[in-house]
This record gives structure tokens, sequence and C-alpha cells, in this order.
């Protein structure tokens, strides 16, 4: 305990530090616009400025905060499109969008920024909280997490998201089996053989997540506004001037600490990040507080749900990579070159060897979360303001601005074509009433569930039995029986009284 | 010595003592077939800072993701193949997939190799509490029981971590078929299934150990190097030197389309074999995480032919292809 508290005293003095402190707001801030922007989102954020931040010539503790404040400032800013133009900028924002997007709608946009700032505050400083209570604990433990674990994780996150099983089952497993499908083109991680590839070179490495996420919600949402626009449905949105009030934190409160637990918690395992932790907490608040059928139509707690998740992910896959020196996500593993390229080694070492970088980062981080809650507040009316923009401006530069987004992350001109016919694809299930997040979902967990399924029989040679043999799968067995339940015993109980 | 004489022997050696100024190089470029940030940027790199001297103009690096390659050869097997300002980065994965059949029709006849970068090994990892302590305590294990060892690495079957693996139970008979194998995604997913106890034996490479030798947690039971390599690798064994038959050289460098002007690929060669000479391009290479391995030529087209056939040996001892 008395080393935690020295290191932080000794973290918070290299943060305090003008010069820090003004990079940590620089970074917050830039990463809250590129996170805002559709198609960018933190792993390029962090990508694109690691060689400006180096090529800076700033000091490792500095320039590791700077990328560090852009990695949780674009989880911050991840959220803004979603809520107000339905795009989601990057796989973890998509559930935000989920009741995000309908209470802008219903001219709350400004109660839904807000609301989703404080969420994610409280996720971000939880995580933070967690990880320099507990880091090196957990980050021991997170790698004992076997392959059928794994498996169990994921039908626990079934099971919770059951409950997106909307008004058509039918349709609903229709869309989670189409997500399926897109997951299995691409050379197959376990055999190296090519599925569903038609002799496309450009596909062989399967089709990135971006690319999916910009197509089937961004584009379709876009050729969805323009469709309205046509046939003259348009709706113009008043400038709202809404705020979130002290009765909706009450009313959300613990949404967000489930979220941020459960967020946190699959953050620090290595294989799964902040969009099966956005995937999970959502479908985990639904299963338990959706008594009056609200999600999905602008409830509050919808929307706190997957924000305080994805943040407290983003914190929480920085301890495996702090503490073991392996990264938990494809943003970790880009700071973690950072590390290497300054020489600086994470792991045990990094804490007694470079305690300013290693305690510097975890202060900066508590620093890095109030800043990001304090530049995000004021500017939640001029954020909302852009829906004032007259859409036969905003819909044809968002789609310009998704387009560079994501070439600048895949450049291959390929996935652009690939964006318009997902997008297509989208536009067309919308119409026939096809919910689209399962079909995220099946893409996401469906090929998380594939592989570790297929890791833990190679282990075993074979023997299901593995998928049981630990204490770890079968609590979550456990959960996941208790989260397909639950609504239905509520329901019950209701009916008595 | 009259003047024709001379400025005909001072035209032939300002020829070959500095080749790029002489023409068919204009526009440098140098084709990285993948996103940003791997290592295939990287390879590229290399060339742009280690060739500037050599180079009249600076070297230009593009992006051409797809296929872990394959979009870029189809191009250079297609519209490009006699452009004689492009090279495009490899590493032994490309070769890998040249002999298993990954890039369709291409095979390695259809480009010009030219000039390596640098290598990275392969390396056999267990955890520092592993009943293995010695590459002889795994390989007996192994003869005796190969069933009973669960080995995982960041590639799928019949890629390069595979390959390894293969390669070291071939050098006692075993057939890889027998193997337990688990794929990752990466090597950090591995390394976390190594401390976890998931697997037991980690076939990684070198160049991304360096942050774990003497961290206390991991041990490398040999590398897969021709020879012992420096620090912080020094003290570790390699597998031919223990009596194993193993080398997996991950080979860094580029090649040129099929039908490029021998002046154009002789200029290249000549800048490449310029540049080894120079401290500067020992320093990037280091920088960069490289080992020194520089070939370049007719010596690196031979050394290549060799290995794709050594590994389209492998995969079909395995099965992989026919």
């Amino acid at each position: 305990m008395d080393t935690i508290i020295n290191g932080l005293g000794a973290g918070f003095a290299v943060a305090f530090d003008p010069f820090n402190l003004m990079l940590v707001l620089v970074g917050c801030f830039a990463g809250t616009l590129i996170g805002a922007l559709p198609g960018l989102g933190p792993i390029n954020g962090v990508a694109i400025l690691l060689p400006i931040a180096y090529g800076l010539g700033l000091p490792a503790e500095s320039a590791i905060i700077l990328l560090a404040g852009i990695y949780y400032g674009a989880e911050y800013g991840g959220r803004i499109s979603s809520i107000l133009l339905n795009v989601p900028g990057d796989a973890g924002a998509v559930f935000t969008t989920l009741d995000g997007n309908p209470m802008a709608k219903k001219g709350e946009a400004g109660r839904a920024l807000s609301l989703s700032a404080l969420a994610s505050f409280f996720g971000g400083t939880f995580a933070v909280i967690l990880m320099s209570l507990f880091g090196p604990l957990l980050a021991s433990y997170a790698v004992t997490f076997s392959p059928s674990d794994y498996v169990a994780l994921m039908v626990f996150a079934f099971a919770s998201l059951a409950s997106l099983v909307g008004s058509n089952a039918v349709k609903t497993l229709l869309a989670a089996l189409l997500g399926l499908m897109l997951a299995s083109i691409g050379i197959d991680a376990n055999t190296g053989v090519a599925r569903y590839t038609f002799g496309i070179p450009d596909i062989l490495a399967g089709i990135d997540f971006l690319v999916v996420v910009i197509g089937l919600f961004g584009m379709a949402e876009l050729i969805h506004l323009v469709e309205q626009q046509v046939s003259g449905k348009m709706k113009a949105l008043k400038i709202d001037k809404s705020f979130v009030s002290w009765a909706d934190m009450v009313n959300v409160k613990w949404a967000i600490v489930r979220s941020s637990f459960i967020g946190f918690f699959i953050g620090i395992l290595p294989g799964t990040g902040a969009s099966v932790a956005s995937a999970v907490a959502y479908g985990t608040e639904k299963r338990i507080s959706d008594n009056n059928g609200t999600f999905g139509k602008g409830d509050p707690r919808g929307l706190a749900a997957p924000e305080a998740a994805n943040n407290a992910a983003a914190g929480g896959a920085m301890v495996p990579m702090l503490t073991l020196g392996i990264p938990g996500s494809g943003t970790t593993a880009i700071l973690l070159g950072a590390f290497l390229l300054f020489n600086i080694t994470p792991g045990p070492a990094m804490f007694t060897q470079h305690p300013e970088v290693a305690w510097g980062l975890i202060a900066s981080m508590y620093i890095g979360n109030v800043a990001l809650l304090i530049i995000n507040l004021p500017l939640v009316g001029i954020f909302a303001r852009m829906l004032t923009i007259p859409q036969k401006y905003l819909t044809p530069l968002i789609a310009v601005l998704a387009f560079i987004g994501v070439y600048s992350v895949v450049s291959n001109p390929h996935d652009l074509y690939m964006i318009i016919g997902l997008g297509v694809m989208g536009w067309l299930l919308r119409k026939l009433d096809f919910p689209l997040a399962p079909v995220i979902l099946g893409f996401v967990l469906g090929g998380l569930f594939e592989d570790n399924l297929r890791r833990a029989l190679s282990i075993s040679a074979g023997d299901w039995s593995i998928l049981v043999n630990s204490p770890d799968s079968i609590v979550l067995y456990g959960l996941a029986i208790i989260v397909a339940l639950v609504p239905v015993f509520l329901r019950k109980k209701r009916a008595k009284v | 010595m009259n003047f024709k004489k001379f400025s005909t022997i001072l035209a032939v050696s300002l020829t070959l003592a500095a080749p790029a100024f002489a023409g068919p190089i204009d526009r440098p470029e140098c084709i990285a077939p993948a996103k940003p940030g791997g290592g295939f940027d990287l390879t590229c790199r290399v060339a742009q800072s280690g060739l500037k001297a050599q180079m009249e103009k600076p070297i230009q690096v593009t992006f051409m993701p797809g296929g872990v390659g394959a979009v870029a050869i189809n191009l250079f097997n297609t519209t490009r193949t006699d452009d004689d300002n492009a090279i495009v980065a490899f590493s032994s994965g490309s070769l890998l997939n040249m002999a298993t059949g990954k890039y369709g029709e291409w095979k390695e006849s259809d480009v010009r190799f030219l000039a390596s970068v640098g290598a990275d090994f392969g390396a056999i990892v267990v955890p520092e509490d592993s009943r293995f302590k010695s590459l002889d305590d795994l390989m007996a294990a192994a003869e005796k029981d190969l069933k009973s060892i669960v080995v995982g690495a960041g590639g799928s079957i019949g890629s390069q971590d595979w390959m390894k693996a293969a390669l070291l139970l071939g050098s006692r008979q075993l057939s890889p078929r027998d193997m337990r194998y688990v794929a990752f995604d990466g090597g950090g997913e591995s390394i976390a299934a190594l401390l976890g106890g998931s697997i037991e034996v980690y076939m990684g490479d070198v160049g991304e150990l360096v942050s774990h030798v003497g961290e206390g947690k991991l041990r490398i039971l040999a590398v897969m190097s021709p020879e012992r390599i420096g620090a912080p690798f020094a003290d570790i064994p390699t597998a031919i030197e223990l009596g194993y038959d193993a080398e997996w050289t991950i080979l860094r460098g580029f090649y040129m389309g099929k039908n490029v002007s021998d002046e154009a690929y002789n200029a290249w060669v000549e800048a490449f074999e310029a540049a080894y000479e120079t401290e500067e391009f020992a320093t990037i290479q280091k920088e960069k995480g490289l080992l020194p391995l520089n070939m370049a030529g007719a010596e690196l087209n031979a050394s290549i032919l060799e290995r794709v056939a050594k590994m389209r040996d492998i995969a079909r001892g395995a099965g992989l292809i026919d």
C-alpha cells in the first residue's frame, strides 16, 4: 500500500508538471475530436500520432502521457457521432447508438451527451482506481484466463444479449447469423485455410471490423437519411438545450457501477476489448433493468451502460500492458510499441526502473478523466448544434469524413467499395425490419467464440470436458443462466403483485 | 592516355561508383504490402533511411495492404511487372505463402528477389517454472509422448510459427501432424497463454522477446539462428549447437517485378551493396530491431530458392499441400 501511495505521489508530481499537464489536455482534446470523427477511433488516433510524438523529441513520460490522453480522449469522443448522427466511430461505440441516438431524435441531444460524458468519466475513473490498487494482481489473474474460459465468457455474452431479441426473434437470429457469416470470411486463424474468399486477395485477411461498423451502421444511416430527405419525411431538429439532471444520475447509478465493473473485467483480459465490453454491459443492463421495454427507445440507462463500460475497458486494457508487457487490445499494442521506441520495457521492472513513466502515466489518467469531463461538458451545447446543420450539407460531409477516416486506416481502395456494399446491405436490412446490432454481435463474438473453442479443443486434444474444468468457466456459465432467467423471474414476480 | 580514353574510363568508373545517379531509377518507391506500422512498413523504412546516400532522390513509401501481400504480388505480376522504380517488401511469411500456394498462381519464380535488410530468428520459449529446463528435456518428452505437450504460437497451422515447431520436430523424425498446436492471434496473446499455463511451449521470435529477457518469467530454451546472436541473447544456445537441425530465419527484404530491366535491377543491387558497407545502415538495422543479414542479387536469389524449396518439403510432409 505504501508503495502505491508513494508511487502515485511521485506520479502526480510528474503529471502536474505544467508541460505534462498541457500535454494531457492537448491529448484529451485531440483525442475527443479524433474519436468524434466517424471512422477514426482510438487505435488509429494513437497510431497516426505516435510518429509525431516521437518526432517532437519529447521525454518518454511526456510522449506516453500525450498518447494515452489521445487514447482515452478518443474513447470519450466516440460517443458523439454515435449519439448525434447514429454513426458509430468505431466498434466500441456501436451500442452507444442504440439508446443515444433515439434520445437525440427526441430532442435530448444535450442530455444524452452530458449524461454519457459523466458515465464515461465514472467508467474511466473506476478503471484507473482499480488499476492503481490491484494492477499487478489483476494482470496475473488475467493471463490465467484460458481459451476454455473465453468460451464460457462468450456464452455469458450471448446469454446477456439474448435480450436484444426484439419483436421478431427469427429476424434477430438471422441477423446474428449474418454476422457469423461475415466473421468466417478470410484465412481461418486455426488451420490457415482460406474460407469464402472466392479468390479475391483483398479479403484473404478477413473483413476489417471498422469496415463492417462504418458500412453497416454509418453508410446505411446516411443512405437512410438521403432517402428521407428525398421523400420529404425529414424533420428539422430544434436546437436543444437539455442537460443531464441530478435525477438522471440517480436513475443510472447502478447501471454505471455494474457496467464499469463488467467493462474493466473484460478490458483486462488480453483477448477482448471495448467492443465486447460495451456489448455485454448493454445486454446485461437491458436484462436487469428493462422492465417496461424502454431500452432501444432512448433509455438513459441504455446509454450510460455501454459508455461506462467502454471507458472502463480502455483503462482495463492498460493493466496487462503496463504490468506484464502484454497488450490486451490493438491500441495498447501500439502503446507498447511506443514504450519500446523509448527503450522502456513495460512489465514489473518498469515500476522500479522508470517509476516516473509508470506512475506518471497512471496519475495522468486520473487527471485526463477529470480534464475530459471539464472539456466535454461545456462543449455539449456546441456539439448538439451540429444537428441544426441542414442535412443536405451534413450527410455528404459525414460520408466524406467516413471515407477518409477508413482509408487512413486500411489504405486499400477495395475496402471503400466494401463499405458501400455493406451500407446498401445495412439499409436493405433496415427496410426489412432486421435489427443491425445482432449482426455486429455475431461478427465480434462469433469470431472470438470460434477461435477460442478451437483453441480449447486443441489444448485438450479434442476432449470437450475442458470447457467446464475451471472455476472461472463454471462461474461464468452460472452467471449466463442467471442473466438468462432473471427477466423471467422478475416478470413472474411482478405478475403476482 | 588520350582524352578519349580518359573520358571513357571516367565515365565507366562513375557509372560503377554511383550507379544510382546513372538513370533507370528516377522515382524510387518502396511498396509495403500492408497497413502502416507493421513489419513491411519497417522493412521499407530501413531502405528509406539506409539508402539515403545511395539514392539520388529519397525513396517514397507506399502502402498496399490486402491478403497478407497477395494484392501487391498480383499487381506486380499483372500491370507493374517492369516498374524499374518500385521495390516491394517481403518477409519469410511471403515466401511461405509462395511455397504453399497462398498467392494463387504466383510463385517465387514470378518475381526478382533484390536485397535483404536484416533478419529475425525463431525462439523456443517456456515459462520460467516449466518442467522443461532445457531443449533436451523438451525433445526427450516429445519423443516419449508428443501428444503430452501443448505447443502454441501466434500463427495458424502452416504459418511461419507453426513451421518452426514442425522443423524442430522434424529434426527427430517426429511428425507435426501429431503435435497439439494452438493458434493464437499474435505474440501477445501467445505469451499471455504461456504465462497463464494454457500452453507449455511457445514458438516465438527473438525480436519480440527483447522486452521479456531478464524479467524472470520466461525461459528461452534455444534460438533458431545459424549462430549465436548478440546481447541480450548471447548466453542462449542455438538449436543447431544442441544437436537439433532446426533453423528458422525470418528474412526481411525486397523483390521487384519479373520484367524489370537488368540495368535497373543491377543499379538497385549495387545501391544496396554499397549501403551494407556503411556504419549508418548497421545502426538503422539495429534501431529497427533487426539482426544483420545482408544479401543482394544472385546470392539472395539462390538462398531464397533453397529456402522456399525446403518450406515446400515441410508443408508437403505435413499434408498441407499436395
